[in-house]
């Protein structure tokens, strides 16, 4: 057992699925001798050669369709796409194909592939290296898309991701790639995709949130324990397709939700669980469901980055809000 | 032969020497001359040209030796075949779109030698990548007309290609040049698993040249030595428009050159030149030897679609001079020199043809649709519990009472 962070868990996961599935190979700009920019593939290419551990072109559509054509003969490619704000050029191939491959020959052609990508904001990058667009690809049926937060989960979920037979598309929140380290077991057991975890078990309020935002909404929980309000807080994990059971289960509990993302508001994830939520735990609430959220501009640059950032005090704001509507 | 040099490339626009060099004004003494110009700097580091393949003539004339196929009678019928019986398959769907028995579907008029004679040079074990104009290609792959006609009228199963040798063959793309870096990918998965003897084939449009896909696939190609061949289809059309809105290119073989690699132009209406060509290029590429572009030069006889009016854009005298050079012409004047094909036994193939045609468009036609849950039956391995609901809603509101 090993302590490591959350880079390292997705390094990990591959190095582990490498070893086991010869079919399995990464791909994309850089993940190849240098191992990217991050590190995420380090070690990989003097472990596994230059066949299975892939520097490509720089073309991002180019990195997907190879990854639709390579995952169509069952190779199992992990793409990397060195930052999610260069994912547009890869839109079509995601859209148009990866995503439709199965319907599209009714089962004849499946894409076991992965398509992992650094997101989200808060590391003082230039534009386009801060987006949170985890929504335009979860309004996409055909494909998952999955989220981890912490260092074991990225190791397990990653398994999971590359073992699964359908596109997945895995957002690694970049902001806390190295934030902690946690003991990881290499045990090669993948999560399942498809459920949240309850990281806290609480009776007055849910809050749900992915990503590099549950440290921030974990905090918030712990300082509303001080003035005696209980929150349950819950990883989503899986961004599409969402686990509402557990959500609305948990909201049936407490009757209270807030939900946190760091991406634009309208339009985003936040409002897809806010309205199953209002259909499917309406009378359980005691209180409007509350959002915090990046809010509705294009993401700042740098020195102001921090005003868009949802923050604990943000958070805290929100629950006291629920908690106090009446 | 068409060269490509740079003297050719600074023709088309003012020549960069009169651009840094302005007339100087006369003196006294005749001045040294000194070639100051980027253009006497510059040395050639590099020479380009792109080859044209043709063996049968517009009228039927043999104009270099013949390959070895072609010396085979019952290869060149079965070819002649083929491109006959997809002449008629056009005709017929023209004829259901117009009594509204199907909607969009993009015609292969004059292109049959195209997809015909590349497909022929396809091994079991190869993998073809269609486009969407790919019904030539398919066919004589092993896809039933119907299967290709399903697709068109809105069935997903008409991309279910039961035939084996489709197995792994991608299904055809409707987002044009999206199929080139799949075709890449799928090319790559061969060179990964070090398989021996085995190539990939693909297909594009002239317009698809002009999408960033195409570049891209093909760089990747280039880099990676892809066993790969990239046909393109020039039909002359993208849509409505012509070539010339496409490229300042003098061909479209030449863009192989930017990936690295040989591009070679061959008459695509010669569908011998055009099996001579693919064959040889997967030849390469099953021996490791890397990707060809071929750009097989033709017309497009048809609109692009059963719903589009080519009278709006399609210069009539053009289209007439384009028909007689359409490729069975040529094809049956050789066989008929040949003593093994006459009006008898053409009438006799065309009547088994129409035969054909008929059962695969009623095997389209008449299928049952599929069920209404089946809208939801293949997004996942497992269907996901929000879609499970969906699906549970639709069987309620339209299933089977």
């Amino acid at each position: 057992m090993a302590s490591i962070c959350l880079l390292e868990g997705v390094n990990l996961a591959l190095r582990h699925e490498m070893g086991r599935d010869k079919d399995v190979v990464t791909l994309g700009q850089d993940v190849g001798k240098s191992g990217g920019v991050f590190r995420a593939t380090d070690g990989l290419y003097e472990k596994y050669g230059e066949l299975r551990v892939l520097d490509t072109p720089l073309a991002e559509s180019l990195i997907v369709g190879l990854s639709v054509g390579m995952a169509s003969q069952q190779i199992r490619p992990v793409a990397e796409i060195q930052f999610m704000g260069f994912i547009f050029p890869a839109f079509n191939q995601i859209a148009t194909a990866a995503a439709r491959m199965r319907n599209r020959t009714r089962g004849r052609i499946t894409l076991p592939m992965v398509v992992r990508m650094p997101y989200g904001g808060g590391i003082h990058a230039p534009e386009h290296h801060s987006e949170s667009t985890e929504a335009l690809l979860a309004h996409l049926p055909g494909i998952k898309v999955v989220v981890p937060s912490t260092p074991e989960r990225a190791y397990g979920l990653l398994l999971a991701a590359i073992r699964d037979p359908d596109p997945v598309f895995f957002l690694e929140p970049k902001r806390i790639y190295r934030a902690g380290k946690q003991e990881v077991e290499d045990n090669g057991e993948a999560y399942p995709l498809e459920t949240c975890f309850i990281d806290r078990e609480g009776s007055d309020i849910t809050l749900v949130s992915w990503g590099a935002m549950m440290r921030e909404t974990l905090e918030a929980a712990e300082l509303m324990e001080k003035e005696g309000v209980s929150c349950e807080v819950i990883d989503l994990v899986t961004l599409n397709p969402v686990d509402t059971a557990t959500i609305v289960e948990s909201v049936e509990k407490t009757g209270r939700c807030v939900i946190v993302h760091e991406a634009t508001r309208a339009g985003g994830l936040g409002s897809e669980i806010a309205a199953e939520l209002s259909e499917k735990a309406l009378l359980s609430l005691y209180a409007p469901i509350g959002r915090v959220t990046g809010y509705d501009t294009i993401v700042p640059y740098p020195r102001t980055e921090h005003y868009f950032m949802p923050s604990t005090e943000r958070i805290v704001d929100e629950i006291r809000k629920a908690m106090e509507y009446h | 032969m068409v060269s490509t040099t740079d003297k050719d490339r600074h023709s088309r626009n003012q020549s960069p020497d009169s651009l840094m060099n302005p007339p100087v004004a006369k003196t006294e003494k005749p001045a040294v001359v000194r070639k100051t110009g980027v253009d006497a700097a510059a040395k050639t580091v590099a020479n380009f040209s792109v080859r044209f393949v043709q063996y049968l003539d517009e009228a039927g004339k043999i104009v270099h030796d013949l390959p070895g196929f072609a010396e085979d009678n019952v290869k060149l019928l079965e070819m002649f075949r083929s491109m006959l019986l997809l002449h008629h398959f056009d005709h017929k769907v023209l004829m259901l779109a117009r009594t509204g028995k199907i909607g969009t579907y993009p015609g292969t008029l004059g292109q049959e030698a195209v997809g015909v004679g590349m497909a022929h040079t396809l091994y079991d074990s190869d993998i073809l990548v269609p486009y969407y104009r790919s019904v030539t290609d398919l066919y004589v792959r092993g896809a039933r007309l119907h299967e290709v006609l399903l697709f068109w009228i809105g069935d997903e199963r008409g991309l279910d290609f039961k035939d084996p040798r489709l197995k792994n063959d991608l299904p055809i793309p409707i987002c044009i040049a999206s199929q080139i870096p799949q075709a890449a990918g799928v090319a790559n998965s061969i060179r990964i698993r070090g398989q021996k003897n085995r190539a990939v084939l693909t297909a594009i449009g002239d317009g698809g040249t002009s999408e960033g896909d195409f570049y891209e696939g093909l760089n990747c190609a280039g880099v990676w030595n892809l066993p790969l061949v990239i046909v393109i289809n020039n039909n002359r059309w993208a849509l409505t428009e012509p070539n010339t809105c496409q490229t300042g290119c003098q061909t479209l073989a030449q863009k192989a050159i930017a990936g690295g690699f040989e591009g070679i132009q061959v008459d695509g209406n010669d569908v011998i030149a055009v099996r001579a060509t693919v064959e040889q290029a997967m030849q390469k590429a099953r021996s490791g030897g890397g990707p060809t572009l071929i750009e097989a030069m033709t017309y497009r006889l048809c609109a692009h679609t059963t719903i589009d009016n080519m009278d709006r854009y399609v210069d009539k005298q053009e289209y007439e001079e384009a028909w007689k050079k359409e490729p069975l012409i040529r094809l049956r004047l050789l066989l008929q020199e040949r003593e093994v094909l006459n009006d008898a036994v053409e009438t006799r193939m065309l009547n088994e043809i129409k035969e054909e045609i008929e059962q695969e468009v009623d095997l389209a036609v008449n299928l049952a649709k599929q069920p209404p849950e089946a809208i939801f039956d293949y997004l996942y391995a497992e269907l996901p519990e929000r879609q499970q609901a969906q699906r549970n809603e639709v069987i309620d509101r339209w299933g089977e009472k």
